[in-house]
């Protein structure tokens, strides 16, 4: 809801999966500009916190909304459209080039595709936008996912162990983008094995085990 | 909706003149396929035998549940389904889009089929290209069906080889209907008639798939 400070609000969020619970009993306030860093081991929810809070898994029992959008009755379609999801993956139809996945996602959302080269020149893939993606290297593919995030603009951005694949350099180019979209008042929530090195970032840090957040 | 589908469409489309899946798969496939049929016939039977529809149909029956599943694999490659699901893209226009875009894929093959079917099932060719309007109608068909039931199979955790199972009875009267179509072009008979039951059918599917392919998304 516009003016709510609280994006994200679940409460003992529990989700199933062919009978076995991803998360069981989650209770998490997220407040708007802010960054939230979710840790855990293999295994513990984080990656399906994510998938809830983007609309791509539904609530099983409990109580929710994120960015104004209700979990339980809400349209996900819509929630969808407001978050934006960088998964380990990768995340693009590989056999199109750079370009040709920024400009989709760009015609998707009826954003200018002026957006699309500020982007690429943004996270450094200039050079390679006519490379098919398929061709690109796993740290050069999670670039082309924080370009289509800049081209998205969403107001949540949900990164699915983001650090993975980069180098020093890779990993201190993201911090200092996290930094200027924090500035510019979108909230991020990110999932992480370890805590943000970073000394320049404050993140609010959750631990998760066995699909309950422990500590917050 | 028309945007959405028109956005989706030429996407497949450029991906596959990019992977070039259908011309170095599908088609050697098919023609494979079509020439098997008209050995198995006999050079002496092929140009008598009224066999050469129906076998077109059958070789095209392959080749279009093959598109299919590359079709929606598209979709579902690792991380690429949530990313894309975070577009909020229209469902009806993505339904559109992609058989659209199967469509066009199925006639290229199609005619490539079809000139087969002239050199190696010697099949007439007055009668072919008279018959050239309904298997484009057909094959538009197959693709707006094929394009429900890809959903369907490989949208959720349903295997992909569920696929020929649960389209041969949506499938089946429009082979069927293509076949005495073709036929009856060849060698005379109710032309129209068949060619009715198709067009209702892709009129039907196509009404069907705006309606529920996001309900298919979602599953």
């Amino acid at each position: 809801m516009p003016g709510d400070q609280v994006v994200v609000r679940l409460v003992n969020a529990v989700v199933m999966s062919n009978g076995f619970p991803l998360l069981s009993g989650v209770d998490l306030e997220v407040e708007r500009g802010s960054l939230v860093v979710v840790t855990g081991a293999n295994g513990a929810g984080k990656t399906s916190l994510l998938r809830l809070l983007g609309g791509l898994d539904t609530l099983t029992s409990g109580a929710g909304d994120v960015a104004g959008v209700d979990l339980v009755n809400g349209d996900l379609r819509l929630l969808r459209r407001r978050v934006g999801w960088l998964g380990h993956e990768g995340s693009f139809y590989a056999d199109l080039s750079v370009r040709e996945n920024l400009v989709f996602a760009a015609r998707a959302l009826e954003r200018p595709l002026g957006d699309v080269e500020t982007a690429l020149e943004r996270v450094g893939l200039g050079h390679r936008a006519e490379t098919t993606t398929k061709q690109l290297s796993a740290g050069q593919r999670r670039r082309l996912g924080l370009a289509w995030l800049l081209v998205r603009r969403p107001e949540l951005w949900l990164l699915d162990e983001p650090y993975a694949s980069l180098d020093d350099a890779g990993r201190e180019f993201f911090d200092r983008l996290l930094g200027d979209v924090l500035a510019g008042g979108a909230t991020v929530v990110v999932s992480a094995h370890d805590p943000l090195r970073s000394n320049d970032l404050t993140p609010r840090t959750t631990h998760m085990v066995g699909g309950r957040v422990s500590t917050s | 909706m028309t945007r959405v589908a028109w956005l989706v469409a030429t996407k497949d489309l450029r991906i596959e003149a990019r992977s070039r899946v259908l011309l170095w798969q599908v088609l050697p496939f098919g023609v494979i396929a079509l020439l098997l049929s008209g050995l198995a016939l006999g050079p002496t039977q092929a140009g008598k035998s009224s066999a050469g529809p129906g076998l077109f149909y059958l070789v095209t029956l392959f080749v279009t549940l093959l598109m299919i599943n590359r079709s929606q694999a598209l979709e579902n490659a690792p991380g690429t389904k949530a990313s894309v699901a975070t577009l909020g893209l229209d469902p009806a226009g993505v339904f559109l889009g992609k058989a659209l875009a199967l469509t066009i894929e199925l006639w290229i093959t199609g005619l490539v089929l079809l000139a087969g079917s002239v050199l190696v099932l010697h099949t007439a060719l007055v009668g072919t290209l008279q018959a050239l309007p309904s298997i484009l109608v057909t094959l538009a068909t197959l693709a707006a069906a094929g394009t429900l039931y890809g959903a369907l199979t490989q949208g959720g955790d349903g295997p992909a080889t569920l696929l020929p199972v649960l389209t041969l009875p949506a499938f089946a009267p429009l082979l069927i209907a293509g076949e005495r179509s073709f036929s009856a072009a060849l060698h005379g008979g109710a032309l129209w008639e068949w060619w009715v039951i198709v067009v209702v059918a892709l009129v039907a599917y196509t009404a069907v798939g705006i309606l529920l392919y996001g309900v298919l998304e979602e599953s």
